[in-house]
């Protein structure tokens, strides 16, 4: 028997949840979008199938905690609370960008609201999320810096290297691996010799649990508790959130290492109705309400993609600036 | 003969290779069920199956150090990675390892290791997956480096380069590999390493070009012409070893050369070239080296300013109207 919703959230963070996951998807499908009209360039990995981990976990952490990401990295930043207008403007490659246009869907960045970067050199973040995380203790800031990545980074060296460090020097860290089964076409049991995947923490001494990531109460509730823990031991913490991408690897992915069937089950899962579905059924929210939710991220979004087409580029003499301070 | 493309051009060494000889294997991220992130390794497992060809997890220091040992244990690998930009990854395997392992071992052995790596500028990728690192390699003495700009010469370098006894750092360039040429279907067909290919002779200027800067140099002549400026083009075909003699007998010859690098300039390969040009044909130059290279700064994403940062053609023809108009 799942546990009544209201029990565990109000209604207006239940609703929110809602909204932001919307949010996020309504987003991706629209960046899909653009990248088919030759608006949005370069290398472009969608988040959509994954919202309930960003929007779970984010909620559960402090605005002050820091966040890190991979390359899948909008709706991180979005949920984080960047403006979509901005962070599209940053795909469109404009100079109202998120980073003036010069980093692009993989690169974004927002230190106002400590999202400390998406990285696309897949384990790049690890340790600089050790160093963030060893600056707050020096500081003596009272702030989690959650770390997130994807199952195939954790066969790179600096996973291995960073928890152990980070056990070792005792950081307030909160490893979060988005175990969507897939690196590119690499199946997770392909890749890592352990494939129960929180499991590959133990030689660090680091506890772990396994959560379902398309059940964004589920994220959020672990979330919370892992973030409390760690606050008060100052010590590092893993959560491995069971996800899947609906789309491909990236848009120049067709995915056809993947059976229809297995994405079927998995859409079948889809975080969105799986709350949407609680919420009407608890009578937190009506049809109705749902769907003014819907029009509004929709329409939030095609003022973002009007936004990023309406905005200048970068001058010439931008590739000059920001190199050395 | 047949046309094809640049990559089926790879592709094609590659299965030959591995038909002539067993102990050639393939592996790397992505390269056997889902037929490599370029496509370039279409077909290998198929053919030749799960123990010559397989994927491997994203670790990329480990795949190098892989390589050496299998090597060192007598089979011949061609790992890829997946671009060169992961090569910074594996750069202690590369440069600690697999450059110096004979020579610090006394010659008591060999590393026949082919790490093959697309890369290179002009996707919008952005900083961190733009990056051009031919000098990194051909900085380090023990590495043989090699960058084809014509099809025919992917497949007949990466002949060679599999059957050489030497690491070798095989760089394609991922705008190259739907380009298409007339490639020699004789699987005894090798492209020599050190040896220079002239694209394109002329008479006022010497273009020195290298992957796809090759074909930016030839397009660049083929403008000039028109402007009545006759330009003969150099492609370096590896850069290590670099075929000196080509090219400085061309600069004897027009006494011009430009020099066109994808890399960053300062310390880039170019400045390497020029002085090799200044050394031996000084007294001959009507103009100083001229080089157009990557602008010094990390690439951006913004496809509006990430053109500024590569060489274009326009950039070599004005490069070359410049260097006439300088001449003494
Ligand atoms: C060091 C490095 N090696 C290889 C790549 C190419 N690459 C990009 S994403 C990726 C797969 C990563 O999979 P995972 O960590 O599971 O993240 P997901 O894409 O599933 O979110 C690979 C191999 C890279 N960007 N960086
Ligand atoms: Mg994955």
């Amino acid at each position: 028997m799942e546990a009544s919703l209201r029990e565990l959230l109000s209604e207006g963070e239940l609703i929110e949840f809602y909204r932001q996951m919307v949010l996020c998807r309504e987003f991706e499908e629209s960046c899909a979008e653009q990248y088919s009209r030759g608006e949005i360039t370069g290398f472009l990995h969608l988040y959509s199938g994954q919202e309930a981990v960003a929007v779970g976990c984010t909620a559960a952490l402090h605005k002050n905690d820091y966040i890190l990401s991979a390359y899948r990295d909008h709706a991180q930043a979005i949920v984080r609370g960047a403006d979509p207008k901005r962070v599209m403007a940053e795909l469109f490659g404009r100079a109202t960008g998120i980073c003036k246009g010069k980093g692009g869907s993989m690169h974004l960045f927002a230190p106002e609201l400590n999202f400390m970067g998406g990285y696309a050199i897949v384990g790049g973040q690890f340790p600089i999320a050790v160093g963030l995380s060893w600056a707050s203790q020096l500081r003596e800031e009272d702030r989690v810096t959650a770390c997130f990545f994807g199952d195939g980074s954790m066969n790179q060296g600096t996973f291995h290297e960073s928890l152990n460090w980070a056990r070792l020097w005792e950081l307030p860290m909160l490893f979060v691996c988005e175990n969507n089964f897939y690196g590119i076409g690499t199946e997770v049991h392909r890749a890592s010799a352990q494939s129960a995947l929180h499991r590959r923490t133990c030689g660090y001494d680091i506890p772990s649990e396994k959560v379902d990531g398309m059940d964004v109460i589920a994220v959020y509730q672990a979330t919370k508790r892992a973030a409390e823990w760690v606050r008060e031991r100052q010590r590092p913490y893993f959560i491995e959130a069971v996800t899947y991408r609906f789309r491909g690897h990236s848009m120049s992915d067709p995915a056809k290492y993947r059976s229809v069937s297995e994405h079927e089950v998995w859409k079948s899962r889809d975080p969105i109705p799986n709350l949407s579905r609680r919420l009407l059924a608890e009578g937190i929210a009506s049809e109705a309400q749902l769907d003014e939710i819907r029009d509004r991220c929709t329409a939030q979004v095609e003022e973002a993609v009007q936004y990023a087409a309406d905005s200048p580029w970068p001058e010439d003499g931008e590739v000059w600036e920001d190199i050395y301070v | 003969m047949s046309e094809m493309t640049y990559r089926d051009a790879i592709n094609l060494a590659l299965k030959e290779e591995m038909r002539r000889d067993r102990s050639v294997v393939v592996y790397g991220e992505d390269v056997a069920l889902y037929e490599g992130a370029f496509k370039v390794t279409r077909g290998l497992l198929s053919e030749f199956g799960e123990e010559r060809v397989r994927d491997c997890p994203i670790s990329e220091n480990t795949i190098v150090g892989v390589a050496v040992g299998a090597a060192m244990g007598g089979v011949r690998p061609v790992a890829e990675l997946m671009t060169v930009n992961f090569a910074l990854l594996a750069m202690d395997q590369i440069v600690n390892h697999l450059a110096k392992v004979r020579y610090m071992f006394g010659g008591q052995l060999t590393v026949p290791v082919v790490i093959r790596m697309p890369g290179g500028g002009g996707s919008q990728l952005g900083a961190q997956h733009s990056q051009s690192l031919e000098s990194y390699f051909m900085h380090c003495p023990g590495l043989r480096v090699a960058y084809p700009a014509a099809p025919a010469d992917a497949k007949g370098l990466l002949k060679t380069a599999i059957r050489d006894n030497n690491p070798v750092i095989f760089l394609e360039h991922e705008l190259l590999y739907n380009s298409k040429g007339e490639v020699s279907e004789d699987p005894e067909f090798l492209v020599p390493f050190g040896k220079a290919a002239v694209l394109r002779e002329g008479s006022a200027a010497t273009l020195v070009g290298y992957g796809r800067m090759s074909i930016l140099c030839l397009q660049a002549a083929q403008l000039l012409e028109k402007e009545g400026v006759s330009c003969e083009v150099i492609d370096l075909r590896t850069l290590c070893p670099l075929d000196g003699e080509t090219m400085l007998a061309s600069v004897l010859k027009t006494g011009r050369a430009v020099v066109v690098e994808e890399c960053w300039r300062s310390a880039g390969l170019g400045g390497d070239i020029a002085s090799r040009i200044y050394e031996r044909c000084f007294d001959t130059l009507l103009a100083p080296v001229k080089r157009i290279s990557g602008l010094d700064v990390p690439m951006p994403y913004s496809r509006k300013i990430e053109k500024l940062c590569i060489p274009q053609v326009e950039g070599i023809v004005q490069g070359v109207r410049d260097l006439l108009a300088q001449s003494y």
